[in-house]
């Protein structure tokens, strides 16, 4: 993935010195970064790092301790985790009904859903009709049908199987590529941040960084960030990049 | 056989039915069907309290379940408990107290319903009434839908969840301190979640599945309100059985 120099492109978001805890115990302390437009953060860290907290901070939902944000656009899509959607026992829910929700016309949906892959039949079917792939990539349409600047996605692929998971990375990567979009999203697959990531923010309860996967993704760094010995392998081949 | 009676007590169970299935799509949608029943026996010190003073058994029960309501909200607020588990604290402490001073002449009435002492007043005021929590909740509807898949994108969108639920919460108060009247302190879920079983067993899509439980609510209670009238079963129980009835019927034509 090639980004523009992120200095040239205008700050989406500023985050300054910001801290949540529950109750006493710190989630994450004294966090501040920017997000310029193009840019692709992934949030990476060992389950309980705060990174889902850090996320819904900066989408207003949970109020910080400390510090401050500042989005400099309303254009802002939040997805949370797959499994937080409930798919069943809602009434009968089209997918139709779903879009409804958003504001735009019935070709910008038809279009957004061709893009992911998706026919418009799907329109008529039912929520609980959809696989779970055909589900996150609906989702992902509808989180892109009213053209967002920015999109936050709380893990994307959690509950989908790698070769599920390889098309939705591609899918965001298109829409990065045509749209200019800049994408904050959580993952734990080290091999997508290196593939797709420009800015990599790691978070643990100690501490966070901050940098290009070539700075962060190092074995020194994993291991602090996840206490135990990690090591990630990359196989450059000669026609790549 | 048509009288005033006759024509008020088919315009308010109607107006009662058509909104009870309306708002009783949410809350099957937000899982929350046990909890009118919960609702109905909170407004039973309510009716007791009405029929021992002679006030309106509507406006004392409404006004028991409002206070109700914002004890369930304000526990939810800050305790972050399930709603159902808030309900069935606040209400098994009212059923404990309406039971303490219920008059037993007057239990049949309070907890099987009684449509015999209706006036013109009564008939506009429930209509007025009904009209205004369906333009309310019509307008909350795709917000609180929303909710119910997820309350985080809801609020990312601008939805004011916490208002949401609590002008939510007193459309169904409202809602269930009307039903009580007609259905009685106890059946008050029937009249809230079986519309809206039957049309879920119905529907494709949310429209029709909101509009067919309001239908299936306001013709159940017009027709049990022409039996009730013909052959002097008491009114609760019978909307309760057409509703039932009703329901079988979708079960039927979703199989087939």
């Amino acid at each position: 993935m090639t980004h523009a120099n992120p200095h040239t492109q205008p700050i989406l978001l500023s985050v300054k010195n910001l801290s949540v805890s529950y109750d006493t115990e710190p989630i994450f302390h004294n966090v501040s970064f920017d997000m310029h437009k193009g840019d692709v953060i992934m949030i990476i860290g060992p389950n309980g790092a705060g990174k889902t907290t850090l996320c819904k901070t900066l989408m207003g939902l949970i109020n910080p301790s400390t510090g401050s944000y500042h989005w400099h656009t309303q254009k802002i899509s939040y997805l949370p985790p797959q499994e937080l959607l409930s798919r069943k026992n809602l009434p009968p829910l089209s997918v139709a009904d779903f879009f409804s929700f958003k504001n735009v016309t019935l070709d910008i949906i038809t279009n957004t859903l061709q893009s992911v892959g998706l026919d418009k039949s799907i329109l008529h079917k039912q929520f609980n009709e959809l696989s779970t792939g055909q589900f996150q990539r609906m989702v992902i349409a509808w989180a892109l049908c009213d053209n967002p600047e920015v999109l936050v996605f709380d893990e994307p692929t959690s509950g989908i199987d790698l070769g599920g998971a390889e098309t939705i990375y591609s899918l965001l990567h298109n829409f990065w590529k045509q749209k200019n979009l800049s994408i904050m999203l959580i993952t734990h697959d080290l091999s997508v941040v290196w593939e797709h990531a420009n800015k990599v923010l790691c978070l643990n309860k100690k501490r966070y960084c901050m940098g290009s996967p070539q700075k962060i993704l190092t074995p020194e760094n994993l291991q602090d960030l996840y206490q135990s010995n990690i090591k990630f392998y990359i196989h450059e081949h000669n026609n790549d990049k | 056989m048509i009288n005033n009676v006759f024509i008020y007590s088919l315009i308010i169970t109607s107006c009662i039915g058509c909104i009870a299935g309306y708002l009783g799509s949410l809350m099957v949608t937000k899982r929350m069907a046990l909890m009118s029943g919960a609702l109905g026996h909170l407004t039973l010190p309510g009716i007791a309290f009405g029929f021992l003073y002679g006030i309106d058994i509507s406006l004392c029960a409404l006004a028991f379940l409002l206070f109700g309501s914002i004890i369930i909200w304000g526990l939810e607020q800050k305790t972050h408990l399930p709603t159902e588990a808030i309900t069935a604290i606040v209400f098994s402490s009212s059923l404990a107290l309406s039971f303490l001073i219920l008059p037993e002449a007057k239990a049949q009435q309070a907890l099987l319903g009684d449509i015999s002492q209706l006036s013109l007043n009564l008939t506009l005021t429930t209509t007025f009434l009904c009209l205004c929590i369906f333009l309310i909740i019509r307008k909350l509807y795709s917000g609180l839908v929303l909710m119910s898949i997820s309350k985080d994108i809801a609020h990312t969108m601008g939805i004011t969840t916490k208002l949401y639920n609590l002008v939510y919460l007193i459309c169904i108060a409202l809602t269930v301190a009307m039903g009580v009247r007609i259905i009685g302190g106890l059946m008050t879920s029937a009249l809230i979640a079986i519309p809206a079983c039957t049309s879920k067993n119905l529907s494709r899509n949310i429209r029709h599945y909101a509009y067919l439980a309001l239908v299936c609510g306001g013709s159940s209670c017009a027709l049990a309100t022409i039996i009730h009238l013909l052959i002097h079963i008491p009114i609760g129980p019978m909307i309760v059985l057409v509703n039932s009835v009703f329901f079988l019927f979708s079960l039927l034509a979703h199989k087939s």
